[in-house]
């Protein structure tokens, strides 16, 4: 059909976007619904911050003056300091060794062969089923008749065993997309098993191993059960901190520990993101 | 050596018995070297929680010498046997709340456009992400007497004076399905996500409407993932902390709760311990008994 | 680099109850190129993994110039490999995959640079070491492979299936080039592949594989002209065949009974199988260019009645496609020059298909693979 007049292949072109776009009655209100629960999902992480602006001492939503006092409260103040440098120190600790026994473990898992496995795999997966009360609890009355609460190396173990299925999770995913026949390729070529796994299995699932480290970090940085139980006067975490604070002197500093938390997540969430569209890059023609 | 067709040796049947055990292969690491290799994580796991838990339950049967009064307790007391059911109650019902509000979401995600996808999976990943005692206080913030929620209320003429909210079940389980909601919605996605694009189509075109395209082809493909996402969902609620203890009050007492109670400022570390065991052997047998629909939530084989 | 020969000897490979090489001996010569031909699950890659040491035997042992690689490690055997889908690292330039085998051998940096150069211009891939694998072609990531596995100058090369992914015409180039790269560096070849007409072109020897058995070893004239078994008659090139009894057999001629009426008579000695005994069930092999056409009845006694089903011209030749009265259920395919007798035979002719006693072939019928 030919169309003669420039006014009739507008209204014809235009006809044909209006089709594309015709949403039924239930889509609308199937998204709309959609809408309300992603708005329940995400607004409390993010209302946080608002109120971290505030000026005012109470709560008040939303604020009416913004100021960055409550910041420099929280910057100058000594014990969030401590508590904020003793839960990076844990984070990254835990992060290193959890990285460590995690990718060991993955490889184990995905080329080795022993026997029950499936029990190995069970185990190191378990970590995030367990409630981290009964952990907490466990560790607590461990530690408490020893005077070992606030201790390093106590949080370093708990945090490692719950970060470790993160890392084991990611690095056997990258490890299954690997292409074996590339380490039989390095083995012929000469390299032994050492070698083999460093030069050529390990910068291919760097990618996998990285993102285990990301959510191991946040997994332990994040941590408030067994934080707020194995914390000691001097080994406190800024999350036992705050909810210590919570419960006793809500004030402020709060809000802008909580915003704080939430930049963290979101930055490492973001780093997550940026390596994650790497590994999905084809590496074989 | 010269070499002729002559010097074939072969034959259409297995001129030897078949071994008993086959012979080796390179392509997998050898027994030790796994074992070596894997001990690292056994070793962690005995001691940051296999030796601890055993001591809990070493004094949780001892104080001192053996007696099972520490457990007897829990069932036969009336406040905490409420404690049991109300812990049970708020896991079900928060398991139930997950799946209505998280099954639309789940779904949204599987079968919008691409330019959204990423969108919703920023609503859902960030929550996730985010540290519980963040979300917790939100919620406080949400929910006290002078909190958002309330303030709004007054502000356009709904209610007089403010509701009490905060430190009810009611904040219990609205805390805990918004908290617990992403478990619900990653093992849904996973399973609709699996589900071909040409099923609900064949669907359509033999004549089914929408609502029999979903009774019929997505609802019960997806059931493996509802049923991850939930047993996932109820297991959590069960043994959860920070929440309850943020947002529920002294009259909402739930298992981890109570442990705390008793720990901390009862200092009844043995009844502690018991009850600790009790969410512990719980929580195993539901996840032991579920280990299979579980496998399917984490995506993963182990690559045997 | 001169080859080294390669001695295989009772080998046995089970995985779990299945036997993928059963007792198979094989000795290969030095410097030529061997090929193990079979269809998939004949054990060939099997023996060929064994040999590169990346699974081992249950029995038997493999020895290299004389010495046994059997238990050896794949990384201690210095034998150059080149597997089915190249396998190139991928997060490394061309270059620097050609020279990681002299890197793991602890070569000084500037003897791998030059290496390397010589190897990719052995290849004709002199200008791209620069290159990731990724932005290669198909053919062109298989010449670095084959310069990555000839680089440390290896007395064996094992290649698995290389050229299977490649279209026709790079396979047809790439051959030739494999062959003469071969010839010149005078390097023992073990050639897996399941395409008999790969086998034929590049091959000294062939040995072809079934279900984990050697059938046989020979050249390709040996395997295409004496096939001792069905397998490997079926196997090599185009065969025709047909079912039928012993009817008699003494002094060189034996009599094959088809039906109740039919006779057809051959030469007992063109196959190698032992003593043929009268009622004894056969399979009567023959390709199709050792067929000949005769008018309706003119045949003779080694002949069957046939009707035309087709004239395919392609060329240089005819291929007629006959139904037969007897023998098989299946039409047979017969291969004539242009111009020759029956090349203007069309659909429904009645013709006589006339058997060359001396190139055709009688194997025992459980031999058979159909």
């Amino acid at each position: 059909m030919e169309i003669r007049t420039e006014r009739g292949r507008v209204a014809a072109q235009n006809s044909m976007r209006v089709n594309h776009r015709k949403l039924s009655i239930g889509q609308l209100v199937f998204g709309g619904i959609v809408a309300l629960i992603l708005v329940f999902l995400v607004l409390p992480t993010l209302i946080v911050a608002p109120i971290s602006f505030s000026d005012a001492r109470y709560l008040q939503f939303p604020p009416t003056e913004l100021s960055l006092r409550w910041y420099a409260e929280y910057f100058t103040d000594k014990d969030w300091v401590a508590a904020t440098l003793f839960s990076a120190r844990i984070a990254l600790s835990t992060t290193l060794a959890a990285t460590v026994v995690g990718a060991l473990a993955a490889v184990a898992l995905v080329r080795g062969s022993f026997p029950g496995k499936s029990i190995v795999l069970g185990l190191a997966l378990s970590p995030l089923l367990l409630p981290h009360i009964v952990i907490a609890i466990a560790l607590y009355l461990f530690f408490a008749p020893l005077k070992l609460t606030g201790n390093f190396f106590g949080f370093l173990l708990a945090h490692t065993m719950l970060a470790v299925p993160y890392v084991v999770i990611s690095v056997s995913a990258s490890l299954q997309k690997f292409d074996s026949t590339l380490e039989l390729a390095a083995l012929n070529c000469g390299a032994n098993r050492v070698q083999a796994f460093f030069t050529i299995v390990l910068p291919n699932i760097l990618p996998g191993v990285f993102a285990g480290g990301i959510f191991a970090f946040i997994s332990s940085f994040d941590e408030a059960t067994v934080a707020f139980f194995i914390s000691g006067i001097d080994g406190k975490t800024i999350t036992r901190k705050l909810f210590e604070d919570i419960d006793f002197s809500l004030t402020p500093v709060i809000a802008v520990v909580a915003t704080l938390l939430v930049l963290v997540s979101l930055l490492l969430l973001g780093v997550y993101q940026f390596v994650q569209s790497k590994m999905d890059q084809p590496k074989h023609s | 050596m010269t070499v002729d067709d002559k010097t074939i040796v072969g034959g259409t049947a297995p001129s030897i018995a078949l071994p008993l055990v086959s012979g080796g292969s390179r392509r997998t690491h050898s027994t030790l070297f796994s074992l070596v290799l894997v001990s690292p994580l056994l070793l962690l796991i005995f001691f940051g929680f296999v030796y601890p838990v055993g001591e809990m339950l070493v004094s949780s049967l001892f104080s001192p010498g053996f007696t099972l009064d520490n457990y007897a307790r829990i069932f036969t007391k009336p406040l905490y046997l409420k404690v049991l059911y109300r812990t049970l109650e708020i896991a079900l019902l928060t398991t139930l709340g997950a799946f209505v509000l998280g099954y639309p979401v789940a779904f949204a995600m599987a079968r919008a456009k691409s330019k959204l996808v990423p969108w919703i999976a920023a609503c859902v990943l960030i929550p996730l992400w985010t540290s519980v005692l963040v979300r917790s206080y939100a919620w406080i913030l949400l929910l006290q007497r002078k909190g958002i929620v309330n303030n709004f209320l007054i502000d356009i003429g709904l209610i007089d004076k403010p509701l009490k909210i905060l430190y009810t079940e009611h904040a219990v389980l609205l805390a805990m399905v918004h908290v617990l909601l992403p478990f619900m919605i990653l093992p849904v996605y996973g399973s609709l996500r699996s589900i071909s694009v040409e099923l609900p189509r064949a669907a359509k075109n033999l004549g089914a409407g929408p609502v029999t395209v979903f009774k019929s082809v997505y609802l019960p493909l997806s059931l493996p993932g509802i049923f991850a996402g939930s047993i996932l969902v109820f297991i959590l609620a069960l043994g959860f902390f920070v929440t309850p203890a943020l947002v529920g009050g002294p009259t909402t007492l739930m298992m981890a709760t109570l442990i705390s109670q008793q720990t901390t400022e009862l200092l009844d570390w043995e009844f502690a311990a018991a009850l600790s065991t009790l969410l512990l052997v719980v929580t195993l047998v539901i996840a032991f008994a579920f280990r299979h629909v579980l496998s399917f939530s984490k995506g993963f084989s182990d690559g045997n | 680099m001169k080859g080294a020969p390669v001695s295989i000897q009772r080998v046995v490979k089970t995985y779990g109850d299945v036997l993928a090489v059963n007792n198979i001996s094989l000795d290969i010569v030095a410097g030529e190129l061997l090929s193990l031909l079979g269809p998939s699950g004949s054990g060939k890659t099997t023996l060929l993994m064994m040999l590169a040491g990346f699974e081992l035997p249950n029995t038997g042992s493999m020895l290299l110039g004389g010495n046994d690689i059997t238990f050896m490690p794949p990384n201690k055997r210095n034998i150059g490999m080149v597997f089915q889908k190249y396998a190139l690292f991928p997060h490394m330039t061309v270059a620097q995959n050609v020279g990681y085998p002299l890197r793991m051998r602890k070569v000084p940096r500037d003897v791998i640079r030059q290496r390397v150069a010589n190897a990719l211009d052995l290849v004709r891939l002199g200008s791209y070491g620069d290159r990731m694998p990724s932005q290669l072609s198909g053919g062109q990531q298989q010449r670095v492979a084959v310069a990555r596995a000839m680089i440390f100058e290896p007395p064996v090369l094992l290649m698995d299936e290389p050229l299977g992914a490649l279209d026709k015409k790079l396979r047809e180039q790439l051959q030739i080039e494999i062959k003469s790269l071969q010839e010149r560096l005078a390097v023992t070849v073990v050639y897996v592949t399941h395409d008999q007409e790969e086998a034929l072109k590049m091959s000294d020897r062939i040995a072809v594989l079934n279900e984990g058995v050697l059938e046989q070893v020979g050249t390709p004239a040996d395997l295409y002209r004496k096939p001792q078994s069905a397998f490997v008659a079926d196997f090599i090139g185009k065969m025709n065949f047909i079912s039928g009894e012993i009817h008699e057999c003494q002094s060189g001629v034996s009599v094959v009974r088809l039906s109740e009426q039919h006779f057809l008579r051959l030469s007992a000695d063109v196959s190698a199988n032992p003593a043929l005994q009268r009622g004894q069930k056969v399979q009567i092999a023959v390709r199709p260019e050792s067929l000949g056409i005769a008018s309706a009845g003119q045949g003779g006694q080694s002949s069957i009645p046939g009707v035309l089903e087709a004239n395919i011209f392609v060329g240089t030749h005819h291929t007629l496609i006959v139904g037969l009265s007897v023998g098989t259920p299946e039409p047979i395919h017969i291969q004539i020059p242009d111009g020759a007798v029956g090349s203007d035979l069309s659909r429904g002719d009645s013709i006589d298909v006339v058997f060359n006693p001396k190139k055709t072939h009688i194997f025992h019928a459980d031999d058979a693979v159909k």
